[in-house]
């Protein structure tokens, strides 16, 4: 029993002091303003972390805007109410889908290549040569993948709810056979600027945020072995997708509750 | 004072204390490095001489005494003025440590960009000087997996110099050399000492070569400096210890084994 409780503090413990040298880490990386003379870097993570991912996020959003229209199709038809299509999709992938399964999607392919290239270049002694030569790995290799995840994942999600939404038109509208005008217009007419797309665009900010730290955090911090390695990239996957959807439960509690 | 030569030390150790969980590495080691010169340190594997470097680079901090690097207590240095004073360090790492995603090129070129404001064109020429100075202005073009073994040890080196820092430290610089790489290898660490005033610290196993461009040695053993002194000195030293080291014999007070039970315990499984 006392060896069990034993164990658990050791665990909780560990724990905190993890969450400290991120803390550490995130500081260290970003205090003072990135220079011009860095934005060079910036860029090329924007092209791996951003560009590389589009692929991906657009045929996902692609199949997804495609079968919530069917769904919503086969619900609604029975009510004469098939024009609702097109709002319905539209409030589900700008209010949850489009930030939620972006961000998982990015955890994924974005997240787990950055834990496992500074994993890798920690492990081969590159971060060290590089401290060596007088230059900060926290300023050179963790700033600009923290910038540049927090900028491209929220880009990400716009897109991925743009094209879902279109392909849901082209399911409902071309396929089906919805009304073009009342598809449209219905879903322009009650998409709100703030309440639909603003808070959306609030979530996906908070999931880049807490995505990419743990991603580079996770490769920072990463044991300098294979298996070190491959853990750590275990661990951003987990650790994002339980952060991401925990924390959207949260940001839809506080944003659009009102109970 | 003779002909208004100042020699001051570089590096001063004093009664540094080191440890990795349990286990001690440096159990109160003093020693230091005159400038201009070439210090060696040898001693059995796994001493510790990759982890002084590391101390020196103020990457690992001791758990006590001071690590003096050209007068800065390296462990008090604040993260900024620890940056700073590695502007002029240069280290080749034992894992030679090239940056995977860059070019030979751009690997030597590394810190002069990020360092300097010179231009293109005298960065490359630089460049061009420093891997022709190891032989390898040929494979610029590569990338560090297409290098063999010592290959990369050449071009972490000629990395390690770009910026002609005042102290270079090189972590066994002669390892996968063949022997006219490693002839060039030991007389350019020489020949930079003395044309640029730079103060070098060296780590080998080669003891013949090390004792050739050396000025001052040090033999580390468990946890301190068991002997130092010129190569001369050394020689004509009769400590058993020191005598078992030079010539490399299995048997006597250095240990060859890692700590470790009885063998005969081991093999008959008699655990604790
Ligand atoms: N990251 C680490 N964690 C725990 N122990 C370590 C670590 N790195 C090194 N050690 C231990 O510290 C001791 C000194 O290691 P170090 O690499 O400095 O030896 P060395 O003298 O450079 O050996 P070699 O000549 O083989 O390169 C070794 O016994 C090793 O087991
Ligand atoms: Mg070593």
């Amino acid at each position: 029993m006392i060896r069990l409780l034993r164990i658990l503090g050791q665990i909780a413990l560990g724990r905190f002091a993890q969450i400290g040298r991120a803390s550490i880490m995130w500081g260290s990386a970003l205090n003072s303003l990135p220079k011009t003379s860095d934005a060079r870097l910036f860029i090329d993570q924007i092209y791996v972390i951003g560009v590389k991912s589009l692929i991906l996020i657009v045929m996902s959003a692609f199949s997804i805007g495609a079968v919530l229209a069917l769904q919503f199709y086969t619900q609604l038809v029975r009510f004469g109410a098939e024009e609702a299509v097109g709002v319905g999709v539209a409030m589900v992938l700008l209010r949850e889908l489009g930030p939620v399964v972006t961000a998982l999607l990015f955890a994924g392919r974005a997240g787990s290549a950055i834990t496992a290239e500074i994993g890798l270049m920690n492990a081969t002694d590159q971060l060290s040569s590089m401290e060596m030569m007088g230059v900060d790995p926290l300023k050179r290799i963790v700033a600009p993948r923290l910038w540049a995840g927090f900028f491209c994942l929220p880009m990400l999600a716009i897109i991925f709810s743009a094209v879902g939404i279109w392909s849901s038109g082209l399911v409902g509208v071309d396929w089906l056979g919805i009304e073009s005008v009342g598809f449209w217009a219905g879903m322009l007419d009650t998409v709100e600027l703030w309440e639909d797309i603003g808070k959306g665009i609030v979530k996906t900010l908070v999931f880049a945020l807490i995505v990419t730290w743990i991603a580079v955090f996770q490769g920072y911090d990463s044991e300098p072995t294979s298996e070190g390695i491959s853990s750590a990239t275990t661990r951003t996957v987990i650790f994002s997708s339980v952060a991401v959807l925990t924390l959207d439960f949260f940001l839809t509690l506080v944003m659009y509750g009102d109970f | 004072m003779e002909a208004g030569v100042i020699i001051s030390d570089l590096i001063e150790i004093k009664d540094m204390v080191f440890y990795r969980g349990e286990r001690v590495i440096f159990n109160g080691l003093c020693m230091s490095v005159a400038e201009n010169a070439v210090t060696s340190i040898i001693g059995p594997s796994g001493t510790g001489k990759t982890t002084l470097l590391r101390l020196i680079g103020g990457q690992l901090v001791p758990a006590s005494g001071t690590v003096r690097v050209m007068g800065e207590n390296v462990s008090k240095l604040s993260r900024a003025g620890l940056f700073e004073l590695r502007k002029k360090m240069g280290l080749l790492f034992q894992s030679s440590a090239l940056f995977t995603d860059l070019t030979v090129y751009e690997n030597v070129a590394f810190s002069l960009r990020v360092h300097t404001d010179l231009s293109d064109s005298l960065i490359h020429n630089l460049v061009l000087m420093k891997l022709n100075s190891v032989g390898l202005r040929g494979a610029r073009d590569l990338m560090p997996s297409q290098l063999s073994g010592g290959m990369a040890r050449r071009i972490a080196l000629a990395r390690a110099i770009a910026m002609d820092p005042a102290l270079i430290m090189y972590d066994e610089p002669f390892t996968g050399q063949d022997p006219i790489a490693m002839g060039v290898v030991v007389s350019l660490i020489r020949a930079l000492n003395d044309a640029l005033s730079m103060t070098s610290l060296l780590v080998s196993h080669d003891i013949y070569e090390t004792m050739s461009i050396s000025d001052k040695i040090y033999i580390l053993s468990d946890g301190v400096a068991i002997a130092s002194g010129s190569p001369e000195e050394l020689q004509a030293n009769q400590t058993e210890k020191v005598v078992q080291f030079l010539n490399g014999l299995p048997d006597g007070p250095v240990p060859f084994h890692y700590p470790a039970d009885e063998f005969v315990n081991d093999i008959l499984g008699a655990t604790h």
